[in-house]
């Protein structure tokens, strides 16, 4: 399986970690794993939705109601729900934690992933949303739990971006 | 079926309740009525209400929510009917004001006044409980019994194409925002 299971297991104890209660989701291959955690986990909402967009709805929802939340997409997800992240989100000051899987980015062999790899960062700049790219398995939890801590303090979105490095076992890797 | 009337006849059902509108006509008719710390109105992001109104459900089990939307709205974002009904939570209400235009930006017609059938759509996605209102009197006892049943529910009410002379609030989008959420957190504090 070239989804990284390991990958998945880190970030979904360090979701544990940020005492996240619900998720949204619009799952995509390299999601799977992570969803599955989420999906069997008593303690966490999983909420599938049809577009990205309803989740930023929803991150405001679960934020005036006191309930950690995250909310996972792929980077295409992510330029579906640019408006409701400018209009909702950035308009009401609300904090929105984003977990975003990096496609079409260094080693992407899926030639429809490679334009929404070439904008992914030029993207959340041109929004003012800040990201950390996720590279290390060692690293998930530290920078989950920042991402959270700056959303809350600055009440805007923040962008997690996961990469191959973390979401993908290459054969030859 | 005006929709200030409309919102009139339901205003005692709102009162205590968490009310999550959009932007525009819906806006600015409640909060004439008299606006609450628990009343949302969204001024922007067209379909959302309702996403937003399902994090709150979800989030809130102990309240009821109520989400005031609209056809031009909710056609924006059709898909919220068939994530609504998947969780169905059972705390929210989901009132359709269907006026068949884009009443707040002058009036152009919707899909509705060609046909297309929300009611139906909620259906068809799965709702566990679907109303429809063309009367005053129709839509208050349906609102009643929604409450009461419940179960998740959208309420379609046909109303006519108007609205205020001003869709101004006197009242500002953060503020409204950060009242809205001292109230939930109280209601938190209490619990």
């Amino acid at each position: 399986m070239p989804v990284s299971l390991e990958g998945a297991r880190r970030i979904y104890e360090a979701l544990k970690a940020c005492d996240i209660r619900l998720v949204s989701a619009l799952p995509e291959t390299w999601l799977v794993p992570l969803l599955r955690l989420v999906e069997a986990d008593q303690e966490m909402r999983l909420v599938q939705v049809a577009r990205e967009e309803e989740s930023i709805g929803i991150a405001a929802g679960a934020y005036f109601a006191g309930v950690p939340s995250v909310h996972v997409m792929q980077n295409h997800g992510l330029l579906a729900a640019i408006n409701p992240l400018v209009s909702l989100a950035m308009l009401y000051k609300i904090p929105v934690l984003l977990l975003i899987s990096y496609r079409g980015s260094w080693g992407e062999r899926d030639p429809w992933q490679t334009q929404g790899g070439l904008v992914t960062e030029p993207v959340l700049r041109a929004l003012t949303i800040p990201y950390y790219c996720l590279r290390r398995e060692d690293d998930v939890a530290r920078r989950l739990k920042e991402a959270q801590a700056l959303a809350l303090s600055a009440l805007h979105p923040v962008a997690v971006l996961l990469t191959r490095e973390v979401l993908w076992d290459d054969e030859e890797a | 079926m005006l929709r200030a009337d409309a919102l009139r006849e339901i205003y005692p059902e709102l009162e205590q309740r968490i009310v999550v509108t959009i932007m525009g006509a819906v806006a600015a008719e409640l909060y004439a009525l008299g606006h609450r710390p628990n009343f949302f109105y969204m001024e922007h992001s067209m379909g959302l209400a309702s996403s937003l109104g399902l994090g709150l459900a979800l989030a809130l089990p102990e309240q009821q929510v109520i989400v005031l939307d609209g056809d031009g709205s909710l056609l924006m974002n059709l898909g919220t009917l068939t994530t609504l009904a998947r969780y169905r939570p059972p705390n929210l209400l989901h009132i359709v004001f269907d006026n068949s235009s884009l009443v707040s930006i002058g009036g152009f017609p919707t899909a509705t006044a060609s046909g297309a059938k929300l009611a139906e759509m909620a259906r068809a996605a799965g709702m566990p409980l679907v109303m429809e209102a063309e009367t005053s009197a129709q839509f208050r006892h349906a609102v009643t019994e929604a409450l009461a049943r419940r179960v998740m529910t959208t309420l379609v009410a046909k109303v006519e194409a108007s609205g205020p002379a001003s869709y101004r609030l006197d009242l500002d989008l953060l503020e409204n925002r950060f009242q809205f959420k001292r109230y939930l957190d109280s209601l938190r504090s209490f619990s």
